[in-house]
């Protein structure tokens, strides 16, 4: 009875990754731009800009499906643990690799399952941010050093810069309902943490390849700016 | 069988001709210039006439499948169009509920009037509901950053792609008399003459093309390429008159009107791609680029043909 559970429960989850890819292209028609690297079954961590709660499933839909299982998001598990339905999305579907962000909960160190992962020989796509960026002035946030220890650690493991456009506009911070838009997500140069070069180096450099991503096109900047006082 | 039907049928085998004319010319040009793919000339050439037969065929099936089936067609190219278009627009997180309202309900609304050929209500309702009301939602979240032009943009990417879109369909609801249950051919001489003006204004202008229109708009329009493409066209357009209610003459006529307001839809429409800084307005037609960049002509001849049509030949 056990085995006819989880093989429905396996079904059930592929089904619903095909359903929610579908989905995510039905919103989006997201096109992956292989810039600075093939969709080729290397193992690689792709970091990516972070907006929205989607990005992990755009990403995943713009990677070739012989990419996708064997490419793990790494997520919040104080986010996807917190009911039944999430828990089936981010264990069963996704296979994403849980870590908990705070100190409290904290049963392994995150880098660890991070490694262990990398060490199975999956891909991983992570998002160095940290959490998601909500101010639309600031195109990225501060690189925090989870990519610096992995390539560190995992010198053969290609990093993977992606840039992710338009999925904040998609599906803004608080709202239920996607408003159909078209999303790309850029694949660029593969880095890796140079001899000698220290944290803040690498940092930086991440940071300036995942902007060197951002397309140039959309709305033009306008200096419309609401005056101060009125409203 | 139906005279439309059978209009209908020769209408198809004709294109089905062009299309292997077409493709054969493709592959013997890939086969004596570069067999290894290398020409990208070439190469989109074949994207694009691919894309033809696709595109053809879609068509071809809502046409036999009647009104419905054309209303649902057109429904699904303004859905794509739009969401080309607003891709590219000034938004900000307080628009979320008049986008998500543009897409899920303006559009479904206009094409539901057309279906119901409420002509005195599908005609206003972009213009004037929409107009006033969307508006209303954006602004009630309070954030007057580039309130203007985000209103501004919204309402004219709806005008484009769902309103003048719906206006395809909207030939169907015309009665002219004489020419019952033949509404559908008014739609396929629209289509055919504006696109078959599309792709011949391509051809003169790369064989004789020399002095450009709006060099600063668009590098491929030319004076040669538009008076060869618009002259060929609706010569093609007159030759089609007997599936129209139109007189040669008459047919002659239109069909110089509908192809010069391709032309302007192309050279607007290119003009808004070059401030925004990309080359297509999406990537869903192999070889074409958008649903806009397929549609622009159409989409600026289909309502001055809509009320050309309506005022001179229809009862209601």
């Amino acid at each position: 009875m056990d085995k006819l559970t989880t093989a429905a429960r396996a079904f059930a989850a592929k089904t619903m990754g095909h359903a929610i890819v579908f989905f995510a292209w039905l919103v989006t028609a997201v096109r992956g731009i292989w810039e600075g690297c093939e969709p080729v079954p290397v193992q690689r961590v792709y970091f990516a800009n972070h907006t929205s709660n989607g990005d992990f499933v755009l990403i995943w839909t713009a990677l070739p499906s012989r990419l996708r299982r064997r490419t793990r998001a790494v997520a919040a598990a104080d986010y996807w643990l917190t009911n039944g339905w999430r828990s089936f999305i981010g264990r069963d579907v996704f296979n994403t690799v849980l870590i908990y962000r705070g100190e409290e909960g904290r049963d392994v160190n995150p880098m660890e399952k991070i490694l262990e992962a990398v060490d199975a020989g999956d891909s991983l796509i992570i998002f160095p941010e940290g959490k998601r960026n909500m101010d639309p002035d600031v195109p990225l946030l501060p690189l925090k050093s989870g990519i610096y220890n992995i390539s560190s650690q995992r010198d053969e493991v290609e990093m993977v810069p992606v840039w992710i456009e338009n999925l904040n506009r998609v599906l803004p911070k608080g709202k239920l309902v996607p408003v159909p838009l078209l999303c790309t997500v850029s694949f660029g140069t593969p880095m890796r943490v140079r001899p000698d070069e220290s944290r803040e180096a690498f940092l930086e450099r991440a940071s300036s390849a995942l902007l060197a991503l951002k397309p140039a096109t959309g709305p033009q900047a306008t200096s419309g700016e609401a005056p101060e006082g009125s409203a | 069988m139906s005279a439309a039907s059978a209009d209908l049928l020769k209408l198809l085998f004709g294109t089905l001709c062009v299309l292997v004319l077409a493709t054969f010319i493709g592959r013997v040009l890939r086969a004596y210039v570069a067999p290894d793919r290398s020409n990208p000339g070439i190469e989109n050439l074949n994207a694009r006439i691919d894309a033809w037969w696709g595109m053809a065929a879609l068509l071809g099936l809502a046409f036999l499948a009647g009104k419905t089936g054309v209303i649902v067609l057109f429904a699904l190219i303004a859905f794509a169009a739009l969401r080309e278009v607003l891709t590219l627009t000034t938004k900000r997180a307080a628009d979320h509920w008049a986008l998500f309202g543009a897409f899920f309900v303006v559009l479904p609304v206009q094409f539901w009037l057309v279906r119901d050929e409420w002509y005195g209500f599908y005609s206003i309702f972009v213009p004037v509901y929409a107009f006033l009301l969307l508006p209303v939602v954006a602004v009630l979240h309070g954030d007057t950053r580039d309130v203007f032009i985000r209103i501004a943009e919204t309402q004219w990417a709806l005008m484009i792609c769902v309103y003048c879109v719906s206006h395809v369909p909207a030939l169907l609801t015309l009665r002219i008399e004489g020419y019952e249950g033949r509404e559908v051919l008014l739609i396929a001489w629209l289509v055919i003459v504006v696109q078959i003006s599309d792709v011949l204004q391509y051809t003169w202008g790369k064989l004789v093309g020399r002095t450009k229109v709006a060099p600063t708009v668009s590098p491929s329009k030319t004076w040669e390429g538009l008076v060869g493409g618009v002259v060929s066209a609706s010569l093609l357009g007159t030759a089609l008159y007997w599936i129209t209610p139109f007189s040669p003459w008459q047919a002659l006529g239109m069909a110089l009107a509908v192809t010069l307001m391709g032309f302007f839809g192309g050279l607007v429409l290119s003009a808004i791609k070059r401030d925004r800084g990309v080359k297509d307005w999406g990537h869903l037609i192999a070889g074409h680029g958008g649903f806009i960049d397929r549609m622009d002509s159409v989409v600026f001849a289909a309502p001055i043909f809509f009320h050309l049509v309506r005022y001179f030949w229809s009862v209601v």
